[in-house]
């Protein structure tokens, strides 16, 4: 057997290298987030925003351009035969799953460099709450790169893959959604960053993070299986 | 070995009671109409697909079961040369190459070697989108053969591949590789002359082998 570090690097350098040259998620869903965030603030007709809407514009723009990569996460594979050839080398196939779901988090950090930046532009007073943010976005990352890679690998074989992905993916994060949310709101009230329940949201998604990480573990070889 | 050996997909038999035994070293080729079950059975020994029936055994262990220790000793050349497009031949026989577990200099210099006898040393960095069927056809043979298989299962080896490049596959995967081979074609005159077995493969029948 291949060691699964080995298979694991290779796997993410192959997915970020294929990206760097077609650019074909990230720039969606860049230009998705920071066009969301225009609309709001022209919709909304506010400079500012604070406490749990500016934190509802923040997870629910986030979410939806998170979308657009985890639809294509798992197309090469698909079209190119990558499914084949890592069924075919002697790797734990959960290694797959493992580098895909990093794949997606480099990605949604990628679009938090540029999105969380320009909605601080547009929307807040201080830029005090971004340093505390920073745990927040991370394990929200997490917890949507270990669900999303699950669900992406189930629907990229369907030919309605960009209808089933949200269907069965957006059900799945509203618990993750309210706990980003929940986190966030404190850091984003006026006066702020405050820290009102911010460490029990924390856990929740922790704890949300652990447990589809372990459920995609567990059950990503059989996904794999004919 | 086969004893047997079916595949449905849904409530149709894509493959019926195949039985056969192949030795070490030896060839055997499969042929038959389209639709017969010539790549189900290839990709059923390749631990792709699963047995429906009967027992199927490669390289002494028991599929679907032992599937683990299987893998990494076949080499297989479907119709999908397993490339992807927007790496370079180099970038995608050395992302094999870690799958399989060959790293470091050994890695690279099976590489050369392999792209040199393949005739695509020159075109080794260029973007697989960018090459013809017949060079993607000549990478998946290198890709076949990189992690030295002990076994390779061949579907159509020859397809898109011009004069030159039928003698650089012969080299790396004809009955001189010294590997045993599994060879699925519908020209059977082409492929007879190197074969020990032959299995024929008819729409709803039972498999015959001679």
């Amino acid at each position: 057997m291949t060691p699964s570090r080995v298979a694991f690097a290779a796997i993410l350098a192959k997915d970020l290298r294929s990206e760097l040259r077609t650019l074909q998620s990230l720039p969606a869903m860049a230009l998705f987030a920071v066009t969301t965030f225009i609309i709001f603030r022209f919709g909304l007709d506010r400079t500012s925003l604070s406490g749990s809407l500016a934190s509802g514009v923040l997870w629910a723009t986030l979410l939806f351009a998170a979308v657009l990569g985890i639809n294509r996460l798992f197309v090469a594979e698909r079209e190119e035969g990558g499914f084949d050839a890592i069924r075919l080398a002697p790797i734990d196939r959960s290694v797959l799953f493992a580098a895909k779901a990093a794949a997606l988090i480099i990605y949604l950090a990628a679009l938090e460099l540029v999105a969380v930046p320009i909605f601080a532009l547009f929307f807040l007073d201080s830029v005090a709450a971004l340093g505390p943010l920073v745990s927040v976005l991370l394990l929200a990352d997490l917890g949507l790169a270990v669900v999303g890679t699950l669900i992406s690998s189930m629907a990229v074989n369907s030919r309605a893959r960009d209808l089933l992905v949200p269907l069965v993916l957006l059900p799945l994060v509203v618990p993750l959604m309210i706990a980003a949310s929940g986190a966030t709101e404190p850091l984003l009230v006026v006066g702020g960053p405050g820290y009102h329940r911010f460490g029990t949201w924390l856990m929740v998604l922790g704890l949300y993070d652990l447990i589809f990480a372990l459920v995609g573990w567990a059950v990503f070889d059989f996904l794999l299986e004919d | 070995m086969l004893r047997g050996a079916g595949r449905r997909y849904g409530e149709r038999a894509a493959l019926r009671d195949v039985s056969l035994e192949l030795e070490a070293g030896q060839t055997l080729v499969v042929f038959g109409p389209n639709g017969a079950g010539k790549t189900t059975l290839l990709r059923m020994l390749a631990t792709l697909l699963r047995p429906h029936a009967g027992k199927v055994r490669v390289l002494g262990s028991e599929l679907p079961d032992d599937g683990y220790a299987v893998r990494g000793r076949i080499g297989f050349l479907g119709h999908d040369a397993l490339l992807y497009r927007e790496l370079s031949g180099r970038e995608n026989l050395r992302f094999h190459a870690r799958l399989h577990g060959i790293a470091g200099e050994g890695a690279g210099a099976r590489i050369e070697r392999l792209l040199v006898a393949a005739g695509m040393d020159r075109r080794g960095d260029d973007r697989v989108a960018d090459l013809s069927a017949g060079m993607r056809q000549r990478l998946a043979v290198c890709r076949c053969v990189l992690h030295e298989p002990e076994l390779l299962l061949l579907d159509e080896p020859d397809s898109n591949l011009d004069a030159e490049g039928r003698e650089a596959a012969r080299e790396l995967i004809g009955p001189g590789s010294g590997h045993s081979r599994v060879v699925v074609t519908h020209d059977p005159e082409r492929f007879l002359p190197e074969a020990d077995q032959v299995l024929r493969l008819g729409i709803g029948e039972v498999a015959a082998v001679s």
